[in-house]
C-alpha cells in the first residue's frame, strides 16, 4: 500500500525522519517495501528570476540572463516558448539531474545530468525546466502540465530549492500489510499505529456535516442476500455541481498514482484511501423505481461496468440494483448506467460491507480485480463503512459540491461498531512470551491502541475497537503487547520445562537416505523434478491410449499445461533432464530421483490417492549401455541385502530388444532398458539413454538389517563349463538350470560368449565359471564331479545344451 | 694342470665379459661351468680317476677352489644381473606422471537434500523426530484445521493448486502438524520437510519448492523457547557468530506470529549486496501455536502450548551456496549439479 509521509501527518504530528518513522513501522509488523523520495531524482534545481531574455535570430530559442540568488546569475539558452524575463522558472543548475524527456517533451526516458554547453553558438550554463522534466503532474502542481516552463510562484524566494514547493520533498512508503490487519489498509488506519508506537495521539478526520431539509421521498434500501451484504448504507446528495477536485485532494491522488476524474468521484477514491472503505457514487437520474436492491444475480444476467466491459454473472455474484436493472457489480465495479457525467445533479452514495469471500470469488471468476475488490477481499469492517460515510458527505460539504439531504438509509444485520469488550490474564500474556512485561508497559500500550484498559488484580479488561475484528483472546494480546514493548526483549531459552524426546530419521527414512547415498557413490547425482508434468509427455511415452499411466490427476488450475497433471511415472521428468543436459553440451552421466508418484483410486478424486514412492535412474553417453544400468540395479539390490532377477520384456518408450522388467521374487518391481530411438528423436538426444524405473515399495518392505553369516570352514570348488547351445537360449535361462540343479551352486558367472567357425553356424557357446561351496561339511573326493555331472544332464535335458569339445 | 686351471679361470673371465648380458645368458655361462654332468668344471671332477693317487688329494683341492670361486663369481654376476635387469625394467615402465589420471566419479545428493539433511541433523540433536506428510492433501488439513477457514484473506497468501474440491496439493508442510497431533500427545517435536506448492511461477518463485515445517508442544513453551532454539539452529548453520531477529507477522496458525531474520553472515550485519545493506537476512516465519490449532486436534490448549516454525529450504541453501536461481535447483543441469558437495 502507498502511503505518503504528507497525508501521514495530517492525522499524526511525526517528528522522526523517514528512515527512522521506516525503522518503527517495521519494528510493529508493517514492513516497508520501499521508500521513495518523490523528487528523489531532482537535485540542485532552485529558482530562477529570469533578468533578461532576447531571442536567438533564425531560431524559437531565447538566450537568457537568470538569477539564481545565492548560486549566482548564469546565462541559459531556453527553447519553451512561455520563457520572459521578470518570470520565475525552476533553473537546473549546472550538475543538476532532472528527467530526460523524448521529443514529445513529454515521456520521460530516464535521469540527465545539466552540463554547462553552447547552443547556437551562445553559452548555457544551466536548463530552465518544465513539469515533465521535474516529474511534477498537473494534479500536483497548476501549470505543471504545460508544454513549456513550469511558472513558480511571484513570491518564490529566488536560489531556494525548488522541492518543497512542488511538494517533491515528500515521502512514499510502500507498506506490505499482512492479511490479519485490513484495518490498516488505509492512510488512517497507519496512522492509528503510527500514534501508537510513536506515544502520540491520533487525530481522527473530521466526520461533521449538516443535512438539508431535503428528502428523497419513498427512496428504500432492501438487502436480499444479507449474508453477503451485512450493512448497506446509502445517502442522498442533491444540488451537485460536478466539477474538479481542489488541488490538494488532487495532490494526493496523484501521489499514490490515482487519476482525478471529478470532485464526486475523487471524493469516494479519497475515502478509500483515506478510511480503508470502498465508496461508490451512483447518478440518481439513472436510477429507476426509487430503490436499491442488493441481490445475487440471476444466471447469465449481463451488465456492461464502467471500463464498457460487458460481464456475464451468475447466482454466485452480488449485484446492485435499482427497481429495474443491475447498476454495479457489489464490491468490484459500479456499472456504466449510473455512472457520475458532468450533467449530474443528484448522487445517491453508498458504503457497504460484503462477505470478503463472496467478492474474492465474484473477481477471480470474472478476472475482474479492482482497489475496491481488494480491500473487500482482505475484509472491510463496519465501524470504517459507518465512518466513511459520514467522511464523504463532510468532504461533499467541505468542497461545495453538493448538498447532503436527510435521506439516510441505514440496512444492517444487527453489528455493532461499538468497542466489545475482552477479558485476559496478564499471567497468560506474559507465559506466551515467556518474559514479564511490566504491568504499565502493558497499560501504556494498550492505551496507545485505545484498548482502554482497566486492571482488575491479574485480570486485563480491554474495550476492543470494532476495526480490530483480529482480537480474539490472550495471545492476540500477548503479540499486541511484544510488537510494540519490542521483539528485543525476548531472551533465548531452551525449553527449561520440556521433557527429552528422541530425535532423528525412522527405518524408512534411513533407508531412502542409503539408497541414495549408495547411488551416488556410483557416481550418480540426484534431481528433484516437478510432481506435476505435461499430459504430452504421456504421448511422448508412445503410450498406448488405455495405459494406466494416463490415469493421472489433473490440477484444476494449473500454471499451464506443460504443468497441469500428477506424475504417475517419474520417466517423462528423468528423459527431458537427460535432454535438456545434451543440449547443454553435457554429453555423459548419471542422474536419479527419488519421488512420489500419484496413483488414484478412481478419478475425480474422491480419496486420497497412492503417494507410491519411485525410483527412477537415467544414464546416458558412450561409456553407457544396457549393462552399465542392469549393474546400478544390481547395487540397489545390494543396498537393501537382495537380489533382482530380469526377463526380457517390452515397454512403449523402450527398445524393444534392450528392454527388461526387474523382479524381487516374483513380483515385477521395475523396468529399465534403452530408450526407444523414436522416442530419442522427439528429444532430439544425441547420445543413446538408458532408463530404470523401480518401485521401493516392495524394498523398503525387506528386513536389511545388516547380519553375519558365519564362513564356509572347507574349502570351495570352482568349475569353468564351456557349453554349447542354440542361439536362442539365455543366459538367465542357462543360470537358472545350473542353480536349480545343486544347491551348493553359490555364484555363476558368464565369463565368454563365442560365436564363429569352432563350433555350428546355428550354435553360440557361453562359458561359465560356478563356484561352489561347502556347507556343514567338507565335500567328498568326487563330489563336484557328481554335480557337474548332475548339471549337464540337467542342461541337455532342459536347453538341449552340450559341453564344448 | 695348473695351466689348465688358470685357462678356465680365464676362460670364464672372459665368457662373463663378452657374453653376460642377461640373467639368462649368465645362467647359460654358469651351465657352461659348473653343471655337474656336463660342465667344463664338472669334467675335471670326473678326470679324477684318471689322476695318479699321489696327485689326486691336491687335484682335488685346487679343482675344489676353482669350483668355489666360479660359483662365487656367478652368485655374484646373477646378483648384479637381477639387478640390471630390475633397473631395466623400471626404466622400460616409465610414464608421463603429468598425465591424466583415471576418475572415479561420486555423485552428489541434490542440494535440497543436503540443506535437508543439515538441518535435519541439527534438530535430530534437539530430539526432533522426522515426520513425512504427503503432497496431495485435502482442504481441512491444509486450511481448515490450520485456522484458515472457507473465507479467510490467508487463503489468498497462498494460491492454491486444486485436484477436486475437496483435495489440493499442499501449500505448506504445516499440514503435517494436524495429523501428528492428532495421532500423538505431548511431548510432540517433530520435523516435517516436504514438497509443497503454490500457484506462483517467476525468477524467485517455483511452483513447487521444500519446506521444512518444525513443531514443539509441550508444556510452558514461550516465545523465548523459539528464540533460542532458532538461536541455535542458525549457529549450526550458518556459523558461531550468527544471530537471530524476531519481528512481527502474520500466519494463521501462529499466534503471535514472527519473521526471523538472521544477521547477515556474508559480512557479519555491516551491510552488503547478499542483505541489501540491510545487515539482516529473511530466513523463516514461526510463530507460537494458535490455541485453536491445537485445539483442532483435541489438544488441551490450556495445559500445553507449542511453537512452530517453517524453513523455505531452496532459500536456506540459495543463501549458503550463492545459487541465484530457483529454477536452476530443478533443471537437473550436471554442471550445477556437480558443484554442490557439502554432505
Amino acid at each position: 500500500m502507498l502511503l505518503p509521509l504528507s497525508w501521514l501527518k495530517e492525522y499524526v504530528d511525526i517528528d522522526i525522519t523517514p528512515a527512522e518513522l521506516e525503522e518503527k513501522l517495521f519494528s510493529c509488523g508493517f514492513e516497508v517495501e520501499e521508500l521513495n523520495e518523490v523528487g528523489k531524482d531532482i537535485t540542485n534545481v532552485v529558482v530562477g528570476l529570469v533578468l533578461e531574455c532576447d531571442p536567438i535570430p533564425e531560431t524559437h530559442l531565447h538566450v537568457c540572463k537568470v538569477d539564481a540568488g545565492s548560486h549566482g546569475t548564469f546565462q541559459i539558452c531556453c527553447g519553451a516558448d512561455n520563457v520572459k524575463a521578470g518570470g520565475k522558472f525552476p533553473v537546473a543548475l549546472n550538475g543538476a539531474t532532472v528527467y530526460a524527456t523524448a521529443k514529445d517533451h513529454k515521456t520521460v526516458e530516464g535521469v540527465m545530468t545539466i552540463k554547462k554547453g553552447k547552443l547556437r553558438g551562445y553559452e548555457s550554463e544551466g536548463m530552465l525546466c518544465s513539469g515533465v522534466e521535474l516529474g511534477v503532474s498537473e494534479s500536483m502542481y497548476p501549470g505543471a502540465g504545460y508544454n513549456g516552463l513550469l511558472v513558480l510562484p511571484e513570491d518564490a524566494e529566488v536560489g531556494a530549492d525548488v522541492k518543497p514547493i512542488l511538494g517533491l520533498d515528500d515521502y512514499i512508503f510502500d507498506i506490505s500489510i499482512t492479511a490479519n490487519r485490513p484495518d490498516c489498509q488505509c492512510i488512517t488506519g497507519i496512522a492509528r499505529e503510527v500514534a501508537a508506537v510513536l506515544n502520540k495521539e491520533f487525530k481522527m478526520p473530521s466526520l461533521e456535516y449538516t443535512e438539508t431539509e431535503v428528502k428523497k421521498d419513498g427512496f428504500s434500501v432492501e438487502v436480499e442476500a444479507p449474508d453477503l451484504c451485512p450493512r448497506y448504507i446509502g445517502h442522498y446528495v442533491h444540488d451537485v455541481k460536478i466539477g474538479e477536485a481542489p488541488l490538494w485532494m488532487k495532490r494526493r491522488l496523484a501521489l499514490v498514482g490515482q487519476d482525478s476524474i471529478s470532485n464526486i468521484v475523487d471524493i469516494t477514491n479519497y475515502v478509500m484511501l483515506e478510511m480503508g472503505q470502498p465508496m461508490h457514487a451512483f447518478d440518481c437520474d439513472y436510477l429507476e423505481g426509487n430503490k436499491i436492491v442488493v441481490r445475487r444475480a440471476k444466471d447469465k444476467e449481463q451488465i456492461v461496468t464502467l471500463d464498457s466491459q460487458e460481464y456475464e454473472l451468475t447466482e454466485n455474484n452480488l449485484l446492485i440494483c435499482d427497481g429495474v436493472k443491475g447498476v454495479a457489480i457489489a464490491g468490484v465495479m459500479g456499472g456504466l448506467n449510473s455512472e457520475i457525467r458532468d450533467t449530474t445533479t443528484e448522487v445517491l452514495f453508498e458504503s457497504a460491507k460484503f462477505a470478503r469471500d463472496n467478492i474474492r470469488k465474484t473477481s477471480r471468476s470474472l478476472g475482474k480485480r479492482t482497489d475496491a475488490s481488494a480491500k473487500y477481499e482482505k475484509g472491510v469492517d463496519e465501524y470504517s463503512t459507518v465512518h466513511a460515510m459520514k467522511r464523504a458527505l463532510h468532504l461533499v460539504e467541505e468542497l461545495g459540491c453538493g448538498k447532503i439531504s436527510s435521506t439516510h438509509v441505514d440496512v444492517n444485520t444487527g453489528n455493532s461498531v461499538e468497542p466489545r469488550e475482552m477479558k485476559v490474564s496478564i499471567q497468560k500474556v506474559n507465559d506466551v512470551l515467556g518474559i514479564e512485561v511490566p504491568t504499565e508497559d502493558i497499560i501504556r500500550i494498550c492505551t496507545n491502541l485505545s484498548f482502554a484498559p482497566v486492571i482488575n488484580g491479574d485480570e486485563l479488561i480491554l474495550m476492543i475497537p470494532a476495526y480490530r475484528e483480529d482480537m480474539d483472546s490472550y495471545p492476540d494480546v500477548a503479540e499486541e503487547v511484544i510488537r510494540m514493548y519490542g521483539y528485543e526483549h525476548v531472551v533465548p531459552t531452551f525449553m527449561p520445562d520440556s521433557k527429552v524426546t528422541m530425535g532423528g530419521l525412522n527405518e524408512l527414512q534411513k533407508k531412502e537416505l542409503k539408497l541414495k547415498k549408495d547411488l551416488c557413490s556410483i557416481g550418480a547425482y540426484e534431481c528433484i523434478h516437478y510432481s506435476f508434468i505435461s499430459p504430452a509427455d504421456f504421448d511422448l511415452l508412445n503410450l498406448a491410449e488405455d495405459a494406466k499411466e494416463r490415469e493421472a490427476i489433473r490440477l484444476l488450475n494449473p500454471i499451464n499445461e506443460d504443468l497441469s497433471v500428477m506424475r504417475t511415472t517419474l520417466v517423462p521428468s528423468m528423459l527431458h533432464a537427460i535432454s535438456r543436459n545434451q543440449k547443454k553440451g553435457n554429453l555423459s552421466g548419471r542422474l536419479f530421483e527419488v519421488a512420489s508418484k500419484f496413483i488414484p483410486e478412481s478419478l475425480p478424486l474422491t480419496s486420497y490417492p497412492e503417494e507410491r514412492a519411485t525410483l527412477c535412474v537415467g544414464v546416458f553417453g558412450g561409456a553407457e549401455d544396457f549393462f552399465t544400468l542392469k549393474g546400478i540395479a544390481n547395487k540397489v539390490a545390494d543396498t537393501f541385502f537382495t537380489k533382482f532377477s530380469y526377463e526380457a520384456a517390452q515397454t512403449s518408450y523402450l527398445h524393444p530388444f534392450q528392454c527388461a522388467s526387474v523382479k524381487l521374487g516374483d513380483q515385477v518391481i521395475g523396468t529399465l532398458g534403452k530408450v526407444a530411438y523414436e522416442v530419442a528423436e522427439k528429444l532430439d538426444l544425441r547420445e543413446d539413454a538408458y532408463i530404470l524405473e523401480l518401485e521401493l515399495k516392495y524394498l523398503y518392505a525387506l528386513n536389511t538389517k545388516a547380519s553375519y553369516v558365519p564362513l564356509s570352514k572347507f574349502p570351495e570348488e570352482v568349475r569353468d563349463l564351456a557349453l554349447v547351445m542354440d542361439k536362442s537360449v539365455t543366459c538367465g535361462q542357462v543360470e537358472g538350470v545350473i542353480s536349480s540343479s545343486c544347491k551348493f551352486v553359490q555364484e555363476i558367472k558368464l565369463f565368454d560368449v563365442y560365436e564363429g567357425e569352432q563350433i555350428p553356424a546355428d550354435k553360440k557357446s557361453m562359458a561359465f565359471s560356478v563356484k561352489f561351496v561347502p556347507g556343514e561339511e567338507a565335500f567328498e573326493e568326487d563330489a563336484v564331479d557328481k554335480f557337474v555331472k548332475k548339471i549337464l544332464k540337467n542342461l541337455k535335458f532342459h536347453l538341449d545344451i552340450d559341453l564344448r569339445s | 694342470m695348473n695351466e689348465k686351471l688358470s685357462s678356465i679361470k680365464k676362460e670364464i673371465e672372459d665368457g662373463i665379459a663378452a657374453k653376460a648380458t642377461s640373467r639368462a645368458t649368465a645362467f647359460e655361462l654358469r651351465k657352461q661351468f659348473l653343471d655337474s654332468k656336463t660342465g667344463t668344471i664338472g669334467q675335471l671332477m670326473k678326470e679324477m680317476k684318471n689322476i695318479a693317487p699321489e696327485e689326486r688329494a691336491n687335484y682335488g683341492k685346487e679343482v675344489n677352489e676353482l669350483k668355489a670361486w666360479a660359483t662365487e663369481v656367478f652368485a655374484k654376476l646373477d646378483e648384479e644381473m637381477k639387478a640390471k635387469e630390475l633397473q631395466e625394467k623400471y626404466a622400460s615402465e616409465k610414464i608421463d606422471v603429468t598425465m591424466p589420471a583415471k576418475e572415479y566419479e561420486t555423485g552428489n545428493l541434490h542440494p535440497i537434500t543436503q540443506m535437508r539433511n543439515q538441518l535435519i541433523d541439527v534438530f535430530a540433536g534437539m530430539g526432533f523426530e522426522v515426520f513425512e506428510g504427503t503432497e496431495i492433501e485435502n482442504d481441512y488439513y491444509n486450511f481448515t484445521a490450520l485456522n484458515t477457514p472457507q473465507d479467510h484473506p490467508a487463503r489468498d497468501m497462498q494460491d492454491t493448486f486444486y485436484l477436486s474440491p475437496e483435495f489440493l496439493l499442499r501449500t505448506q508442510t504445516s499440514a503435517g502438524q494436524i495429523h501428528v497431533m492428532e495421532n500423538k500427545k505431548p511431548p510432540i517435536k517433530i520435523l516435517s520437510p516436504g514438497k509443497v506448492f503454490r500457484s506462483d511461477d517467476d525468477a524467485t518463485h517455483s511452483p513447487m519448492f521444500t519446506q521444512m515445517e518444525g513443531l514443539v508442544v509441550d508444556e510452558k513453551i514461550t516465545l523465548c523457547d523459539l528464540k533460542g532454539m532458532l538461536d541455535v539452529f542458525v549457529q549450526k548453520i550458518y556459523g558461531e557468530n550468527t544471530t537471530t531477529r524476531l519481528r512481527p507477522s502474520y500466519f494463521p496458525f501462529t499466534e503471535p506470529s514472527v519473521e526471523v531474520d538472521v544477521s547477515c553472515f556474508e559480512c557479519g550485519g555491516k551491510g552488503c549486496k547478499l542483505c541489501k545493506g540491510t545487515g539482516w537476512i529473511e530466513i523463516l516465519g514461526a510463530g507460537i501455536v494458535n490455541k485453536k490449532v491445537l485445539e483442532n486436534c483435541g489438544i488441551d490448549s490450556e495445559k500445553y502450548s507449542g511453537l512452530a516454525f517453517g524453513i523455505g529450504i531452496e532459500r536456506t541453501a540459495m543463501l549458503k551456496y550463492g545459487i541465484n536461481n530457483i529454477k536452476l535447483l530443478f533443471e537437473s543441469d550436471l554442471k550445477v549439479l556437480k558443484q554442490i558437495d557439502d554432505n
